[in-house]
């Protein structure tokens, strides 16, 4: 990358000196050039930033007025366009001049005419307003007959788009894949891949075009297309199996060098297409040994070839490396691949290392003896002076944490992070710490302490959870009451010895942590009085280095504190101080106290000691105010009604929806979106792209040897540990290796340690300590119960982040709400709800009725048919869903209409729910697998029937299915049937739930059997799932209807052309509700509302209107990706029937 | 997927950003900093991309692409599009950026 910048750039100098034309173009030049000069000139002589900001002002106001004067030329606005772009670079708001970007686009020649598009492609972000002002633009330059007009136009769309405005330019765009110019194809590709970034939905119905594109003679347009496979595949790579064989044929062409030498790079041919390909592969062929096993020679010819020393090069192996790991693994090239990322490793070039411990970190799931075979190089980098190295080991270390070697891993990072000054750094770092500390604590001491480092430098800038679950922790406690009040004691002493430090500054989050803990629990204390504390806090509150929001946790803190104190000189002096505070919020506080200390049995009563995780009884109807209200009506008053409520009547005056107002009036109602429910961990997403996998990975890995500390099991404190207090940072005793190592390497290591200097001693030790644990077979033996911990705690912290918007908020006399979820039993489904959105709440309250297609008859659903139907192994018999044409291969007719009776039974029993047809997934001599689909009212219910054909008696019978990310797989009935009696037949029924929204996937599995005790037998099957298969009708009135769709945040709009045949309202919804199972809540005039619900509960509403033979459709929905989904599942049958 | 292109000069003065991702301005200014921050930090040699760059910078000319910093943009925004590498021949590269260098 950075020679082909280079060597472009080289080239630059001679481009800018054939354009120093004699005559009237040059003094204009000239004049800009100096104007730009100048003002660059100018900033570079200026020494402070104060003044480069009155210079750019300078500079702008001057600029306003020049861009909007009426005699200013195109060719002096170009010139403007120029300078604006340079002062926005430097960060400096030069927004008046958007507007003139988008029309020097629109009039200027072909030069100013590519000025305005790059300062439109710099200044505006996809979702701003003025974008559709260029649409028109675009649309005419697409169609100009000038190359350079077109390519423009393209470079503009791949850049920056209006989502909504996609279908205007779609055909166009289409139609340039057609055109004879390789760089207009290609930038057509690129335009597509955008729009697939943006919008999927709409592009979905021109793959057929991509694989044209993925087959294009020209290299360029091939390679442009592999951007779009790598995301199509990650999305669903089952879909693209079939490509397989195309992309590594591709990868032996351009391996073997067959490709036009203008691609080389530095002699290595086409890099960049390389490594696509290797990325697409390792999509494919994970976990899946059909499709890895295409591809092992190609890998292995990559990595053999890869041997020039060259940057690029070191690129390609890598890939190829994390390509071997994703893949079904091949021990040969695991090994060859193990070998490479060791000399990566202990390369003493920078990046080189760099790739190796990279490499490092995405293996350590497979291969954790990797790590241990180059732990002495990773204690190196450990100290190395690049600081990327440094932060990468320690992400290694990150996902080879356990509990064995926590203490040295987190001293590591804190000393990283003393050292740190860079916020995304911290925020990673501490949260990190943060998340470790709180799964693998070895002892009270040192969590508290540790959780001390991760306030005191993570302070204002880590993620708000951190505090917050370590609130949490502390209130709620474990099974064991002695170690819980023990860990508070130990809380509050600590707090109590940082308070009485002099001149030392805390984060303002540290301070109210503090302050909560002191409230709360300095009750445990024997020497200390309440007085002595509330003295401590009256410190901090009348010190002005602390923000006023901690001052209202300290004032908190000292109120739980009164009632136990026995004077009240000091309380008094706080009451006398704070009711004349200036600050609104403490005064009110100070109020609250001075009144509550006036009834001491009253305030005992209101902030019992210790009952922070208990829920308090609160008058939630405020009855109290019944005679307040009472009266109020007996004057006139209007009654009160909610928000909700007031809106509800406003639409029904009007009669019809009227949608842009509820638009607006959503908009302005304050909602705050989606919340991510993500939990703590979310401070190493900064870490880059890798954080996606590494969250996964790490979440089986750093769990090896986990102690059960911090599990809702209790606090299970190891009094073994209690020695390594004094030891902390001593190593693990040889011994410990012993089990955990490798053996060979072991004694390798001993042979080692003898011949050893001090120093390096010490490194061993400190690896030792660091790779404890890590050994294969602990990995094994470790993993599966370690798991279960590790999920219950992320469980609770997600769920407390749905709570911490509230509490955040409320600084509450009691600064309790932390603890109001303490007793919730977390069953999944409370799980689940609690990560939708507010809106599912909502739509809790509302009861709704839920409900099949009111009694269709199967042959109505027949796109449902079709999705199921494509990649069974012969798809065109099952074409018009027919049963009678059904023919599996190799059987005879008789045996045919007997597994037909059989089957078909099955179905008579069930016909209570909605199924679909019968259709074989599998078949062979001896037996064939049947497959229908119920579609229940809560879930998809699957149900495979074997039939045996042969005489003869089958044993151990078994079905098992692969478990998928997508879904969820329970088994509904035993499923194991030990003998399967000659022509007898056995069902499997799975239920199935969506986790997340997708278009289609296959849903795979596997049968087995044994024949007469002689050999086994076994099957791979797939069907296909569609969303249909998940949505069913929501019934709900046209009220509730406006109320939930008011309160969802994600909405879809799309214009449908109706096909002829059903061009009228009535008809088009019909199809709606028949094909997709939508509910028609109401039709008014010309438009119709329709409700459906993605199982287990994710709502989704549709609003229609008719114009002439357009059908205008517009999806809301709680959920942001379903609307999408549905709307290409709308489009598909309105447009196709 | 590239999220930003940033050419900086060693005092941390910006010569070109380019955006593939929605950032707001304050997260923009954050992001500069910090990259620099990093780059300085690192030994000189290490750093391959910036380092050239600034060699560039330094001894042929940093005004001349200053001044022509459209030019600049226009290189990179024939190299990369919706922000992956769009063209990968520099022969190719370079013939079409002739192209549109002939329409001054």
């Amino acid at each position: 990358m950075s020679d082909i910048v280079e060597k472009t750039l080289t080239a630059l100098p001679g481009l800018f000196l054939q354009n120093q034309p004699a005559g009237g173009p040059a003094a204009a030049k000239a004049s800009f050039s100096s104007r730009l000069g100048g003002l660059i000139r100018g900033i570079t002589a200026l020494t402070s930033k104060h003044e480069e900001e009155k210079l750019i002002q300078q500079e702008l106001s001057n600029l306003k007025a020049t861009v909007s004067a009426p005699t200013t030329t195109l060719k002096m606005m170009k010139e403007c366009m120029v300078r604006l772009i340079y002062c926005e670079m430097l960060g400096y708001d030069a927004s008046f001049g958007y507007i003139h970007a988008i029309k020097l686009a629109q009039q200027g020649n072909l030069l100013e005419k590519r000025v305005g598009y790059l300062a439109v492609s710099l200044f505006l972000h996809e979702n701003h307003e003025l974008l559709l002002l260029l649409v028109n633009t675009v649309v005419k330059d697409l169609q100009s007959t000038n190359l350079v007009e077109v390519c423009m136009a393209l470079t503009i769309v791949s850049q920056i788009f209006p989502r909504e405005m996609i279908p205007a330019v779609l055909p166009l765009i289409e139609d340039k894949l057609q055109h004879s110019k390789e760089i207009i194809r290609r930038k057509a590709v690129l335009a597509l891949y955008k729009f697939h970034l943006i919008a999927p939905n709409q592009v979905q119905h021109i793959h057929i075009k991509f694989r044209k594109a993925l087959c294009d003679r020209d290299v360029g347009v091939m390679a442009a297309s592999l951007h779009i496979y790598v995301r199509m595949i990650k999305e669903n790579s089952s879909g693209y199996k079939d490509l397989t064989g195309s992309f590594v044929t591709i990868l032996k062409q351009v391996v073997g060098g067959k490709l036009p030498v203008d691609f080389n790079y530095h002699s290595v041919p086409a890099p960049w297409l390389q490594i696509q390909l290797l990325r697409i592969l390792g999509l494919l062929g994970k976990d899946d040994q059909r499709t890895s096993e295409l591809m092992y020679d190609v890998l292995d010819e990559s990595l053999r070839r890869a041997e020039l020393n060259h940057n690029v090069t070191y690129a390609i192996l890598f890939e190829c490396v994390h390509t071997i790991y994703s893949i079904y693994p091949k021990s040969e090239l695991l090994e060859k691949a193990a070998k490479c990322i060791g000399k990566f490793v202990l390369s003493p070039k920078i990046n080189l290392k760099y790739l190796g411990l990279k490499a490092l970190t995405y293996v350590i799931q497979q291969d954790p003896a990797l790590a241990l075979q180059h732990q002495m190089t990773i204690i190196e980098c450990l100290d190395h002076p690049d600081p990327i190295i440094k932060r990468e080991t320690l992400e290694l270390l990150y996902r080879i944490s356990n509990a064995q070697n926590i203490r040295v891993i987190v001293q590591k990072m804190l000393e990283y992070l003393h050292q740190s000054k860079e916020e995304y750094i911290i925020v990673n770092l501490v949260g990190k710490i943060a998340e470790l500390a709180e799964k693998y604590a070895p002892d009270n001491a040192w969590f508290i302490q540790t959780m001390n480092a991760v306030f005191s430098v993570g302070g204002d800038v880590m993620h708000p959870d951190i505090p917050n679950n370590f609130l949490r922790l502390l209130a709620e406690g474990f099974d064991d009451e002695t170690e819980d009040q023990q860990l508070r004691l130990y809380a509050v002493q600590s707090y109590l010895t940082l308070l009485d430090m002099e001149n030392v500054f805390y984060p303002q989050r540290f301070l109210q942590v503090m302050s909560w803990v002191l409230g709360e629990y300095s009750y445990l204390l024997d020497k200390q009085t309440p007085e002595e504390v509330i003295n401590k806090l009256y410190k901090l509150l009348i010190n002005d280095s602390v923000s006023s929001e901690t001052k209202t946790w300290l004032i908190a803190a000292v109120t739980k504190l009164t009632p136990q104190a026995h004077s009240s000189n000091i309380v008094e002096r706080v009451i006398q101080e704070f009711t004349i505070s200036l600050d609104t919020c403490m005064r009110q506080h100070a109020f609250e106290l001075k009144h509550l200390h006036e009834n001491v049995e009253l305030m005992k009563s209101l902030l019992p000691v210790d009952k922070s995780c208990e829920d308090m009884v609160v008058d939630a109807s405020l009855s109290f105010l019944d005679g307040f209200v009472a009266e109020g009506l007996s004057q006139g008053v209007a009654p009160y009604k909610p928000h909700h409520q007031r809106q509800e009547e406003k639409l029904s005056q009007e009669k019809v929806l009227r949608f842009t107002y509820l638009a607006l009036s959503f908009s302005s109602s304050g909602f705050t979106g989606r919340q991510s429910p993500a939990g703590i961990s979310l401070g190493s997403d900064i870490s880059g792209n890798s954080a996606e996998t590494g969250l996964k990975e790490t979440n089986s890995l750093k769990l090896e040897g986990i102690k059960k500390l911090w599990g809702k099991e209790g606090y299970l404190p190891k009094k073994e540990s209690k020695t390594g207090e004094e030891t902390e940072a001593l190593p693990i005793p040889q011994e410990s290796i012993m089990e955990n190592v490798d053996q060979a390497k072991t004694k390798k290591d001993q042979c080692q340690v003898l011949t050893q200097s001090k120093e390096e001693k010490e490194k061993q030790l400190l690896a030792s300590s660091l790779f404890v644990g890590l050994g294969s077979e602990s990995t094994i033996n470790l993993l599966g119960k370690a798991d279960n911990v590790s999920h219950k705690f992320r469980r609770k912290s997600k769920i407390k982040e749905t709570k911490s918007g509230e509490t955040a908020h409320s600084h509450s006399m009691t600064c309790s709400s932390v603890s109001s979820l303490s007793n919730v039993s977390y069953d999944e489904d409370y799980y689940l709800n609690t990560l939708q959105d507010r809106g599912d709440k909502e739509l809790k309250k509302f009861s709704l009725s839920l409900e099949l297609l009111d009694s269709e008859p199967l042959t109505e659903l027949p796109l449902v048919e079709k999705l199921s139907n494509c990649n069974l192994s012969a798809p065109s018999l099952f074409a018009d869903n027919d049963m009678e044409i059904f023919h599996p291969p190799q059987s005879t007719a008789v045996s045919v209409a007997k597994e037909m009776s059989l089957a078909s039974s099955f179905l008579e029993e069930t016909t209570e729910c909605i199924h679909s047809n019968l259709m074989e997934v599998c078949n062979n001599e001896t037996i064939s697998v049947f497959s229908y689909k119920i579609w229940k009212d809560d879930c998809l219910l699957m149900v495979w029937s074997i039939t045996n054909k042969s005489g003869l008696e089958l044993k151990s019978a078994n079905l098992e299915i692969f478990p998928a990310e997508n879904f969820k797989i329970t088994e509904q009935l035993g499923c194991c049937l030990p003998v399967m009696e000659a022509e007898g037949t056995k069902t499997f029924q799975y239920s199935v739930q969506m986790e997340k929204p997708f278009t289609e996937e296959n849903l795979s599995g596997f049968i087995n059997y044994q024949m007469m005790d002689t050999h086994s037998v076994q099957m791979e099957f797939s069907i296909n799932l569609s969303l249909l298969d998940f949505i069913r009708p929501l019934k709900i009135s046209t009220e509730d209807f406006g109320k939930l769709w008011l309160s969802f945040a994600n909405d879809v709009k799309q214009n449908v052309k109706m096909s002829e045949s059903q061009a009228t309202l009535p008809s088009a919804l019909k199809t709606l509700q028949q094909k997709l199972r939508l509910h028609v809540v109401e039709i008014i005039g010309n438009e119709g509302l329709l409700a459906c619900q993605l199982l287990p509960s994710i709502p989704c509403l549709l609003h229609c209107r008719v114009h002439a033979d357009l059908l205008a459709l517009w999806f809301r929905s709680s959920c942001s990706t379903l609307p999408d989904y549905l709307l290409h599942q709308c489009q598909k049958v309105v447009e196709g029937s | 997927m590239t999220c930003f292109i940033l050419i900086q000069n060693w005092e941390g003065k910006t010569r070109l950003a380019k955006w593939y991702m929605q950032f707001d301005d304050n997260e923009k200014q954050k992001l500069i900093e910090e990259v620099h921050m990093v780059f300085t930090a690192r030994d000189a040699k290490h750093t391959n991309f910036v380092e050239v760059l600034n060699e560039y910078f330094r001894n042929v000319c940093e005004l001349d692409l200053v001044f022509s910093s459209y030019k600049v943009y226009t290189v990179v925004d024939e190299m990369f599009l919706a922000g992956e590498i769009g063209e990968t021949s520099q022969t190719k590269g370079l013939k079409q950026l002739s192209i549109l260098q002939s329409l001054e």
